[in-house]
């Protein structure tokens, strides 16, 4: 084995990721244009939007509360070894608000709606239903893809709103039945703390994150193989590529948000 | 200008290879108008292929497909497909939508969109003209059985009044008595209609009942072709073993 050969491999493994990523890329174009290019498909959309918004709204309160209850208790003993248990209502809503509610939003999105999107268009393809949409005139990217785009990036900042006030309320609830908080002090504290760009901040986030959700599933799927272990390999494949992504934009939102 | 003796369907040289599997290596083949036109082979050999090259739903490496005299790649490609109806060979029905919706498909969005109500009236009618009754149209796929699956997909490729219609194994799945309704049916409706019939199939009893035209495929070209009548009467040994079925001759049983 020649000594370049691992430079051959690592060579052509850096080459595939970035064909991946243009082809990602170009998918994500063509869909994008599909959104403002008639003809458009309506029922297709508030289907979508059913499905990924209200339809995802049990999910994304439970763990919204969950999460803020939990975020509560550990401020206030963490911060009982310096006696800053006082800041339980600022840090819940802070890290609800610019952290915790989106990326936990973006990741229940991703399990429940990207792994669904990706195993029904991935169905779709191998039981020819994709070809019979061609055969029937309608563009599969017009017709699958853009309306589930659409509804991501339009619902999942409502989600992660929605995701915040309930985190916020976990918190509060944990923080007035059992830390002794008084109840109308937490939500003053919680109001006077929180600014404008913290909210902005997760909406923003909550759009990039709805829509690289809904891209994944739909990418995954129009690509998949064959059978049944194609349809997996797509719905596993898609919610991994949602997840790292999700996180990754996070990364790359909060350093911008950081610097303004 | 065309004329009837332009043909409907004419491949000239198409070639199409995945890979390193060269699938078709230069099909030539004309489908008449107003005929049915049914090719025959084994599996794998490149039927679904043709079909799906005619329909611009697979691109050839070479070769031309004209349509009506016209190269598929002219003119608008909603208008081109808005002449084809296609039968898929599980149905291809949308599991999403109930059994009217997935007949009057095209008649509730694009070009040939038509109020929803009239558009329920044709599928209603079209389900009636495969055999179903109206109380069909309101079920989902999942609730039908294979049989009543490939009618709904048969009145699907007919709801529009295409000029074309294909049909991708069209009895594949199911039982004798079903196999030889759906062949009935096929004949009937492509005769009523007029219309220019291009089926794939290696069910024997299908192209006995369906078929104007035969063409056998085999290892990526044309074999044989001719009028059905012709069939039994041909000396080309690949269509003799391959419509009697034999394991002895030309054809390996194993590809």
């Amino acid at each position: 084995m020649s000594l370049t050969a691992p430079l051959g491999l690592i060579g052509r493994s850096v080459l595939r990721a970035l064909a991946g990523v243009g082809r990602v890329a170009i998918f994500a174009a063509r869909a994008a244009s599909h959104i403002f290019r008639a003809p458009f498909y309506g029922r297709e959309v508030l289907n979508a939007l059913l499905q990924i918004g209200w339809l995802s709204l049990p999910v994304v309160g439970m763990t919204a509360l969950f999460t803020g209850g939990a975020l509560a208790l550990q401020i206030y003993s963490g911060g009982a070894r310096f006696s800053a248990e006082a800041v339980v209502p600022q840090i819940v809503a802070i890290g609800m608000v610019r952290e915790l509610g989106p990326v936990l939003v973006g990741l229940m999105i991703a399990a429940r709606v990207t792994s669904s999107i990706a195993a029904e268009i991935a169905t779709m393809k191998v039981t020819e239903q994709i070809d019979a949409l061609v055969t029937l005139s309608t563009n599969p990217m017009k017709y699958l893809v853009a309306p589930r785009l659409l509804a991501g990036l339009v619902v999942v900042p409502l989600l992660v709103g929605v995701g915040d006030v309930i985190g916020i309320f976990g918190g509060w609830f944990v923080a007035t039945s059992s830390l002794g908080f008084n109840p109308a002090a937490y939500l003053k504290n919680t109001l006077d703390f929180l600014e404008p760009l913290d909210v902005i901040s997760s909406l923003v986030k909550g759009c990039a994150f709805g829509g690289i959700a809904a891209l994944m599933g739909c990418y995954h799927g129009m690509h998949s193989g064959r059978g049944a272990q194609g349809v997996g390999r797509a719905t596993k494949g898609s919610v991994e590529a949602a997840a790292v992504l999700i996180l990754a934009a996070n990364f790359l939102l909060t350093g911008v948000f950081f610097s303004i | 200008m065309t004329n009837d003796a332009t043909p409907m369907i004419a491949l000239e040289g198409v070639s199409k290879s995945f890979g390193q599997k060269h699938v078709l290596r230069g099909v030539d083949l004309t489908v008449p108008k107003g005929t049915s036109m049914v090719i025959i082979g084994g599996s794998g050999t490149g039927k679904s292929v043709t079909l799906k090259c005619v329909l611009g739903l697979v691109e050839p490496d070479a070769g031309t497909i004209r349509v009506d005299g016209r190269d598929m790649h002219e003119g608008d490609r909603d208008a081109f497909l808005a002449r084809f109806g296609m039968l898929f060979q599980g149905g291809a029905l949308f599991d999403s939508l109930p059994v009217w919706q997935n007949v009057a498909f095209r008649l509730l969005r694009g070009a040939l969109k038509r109020p929803r109500r009239e558009a329920r009236e044709i599928a209603i009618e079209k389900l009636r003209r495969v055999g179903l009754t109206p109380d069909v149209a309101d079920a989902f796929p999942a609730e039908l059985s294979g049989g009543m699956q490939k009618r709904v997909g048969l009145a699907r490729a007919i709801a529009a009044d295409p000029e074309i219609i294909f049909f991708d194994e069209p009895t594949t799945g199911l039982d004798p008595i079903m196999a030889g309704v759906i062949n009935d049916l096929i004949r009937e409706i492509v005769t009523e209609m007029g219309a220019t019939a291009m089926t794939i199939t290696h069910d024997m009893s299908s192209v006995r009942a369906i078929a104007d035209h035969v063409a056998m495929l085999h290892d990526g070209v044309i074999k044989w072709t001719g009028p059905v009548s012709e069939m039994d009467s041909a000396a080309d040994p690949f269509l003799q073993q391959f419509i009697h079925g034999r394991a002895e001759g030309p054809i390996a049983a194993v590809r």
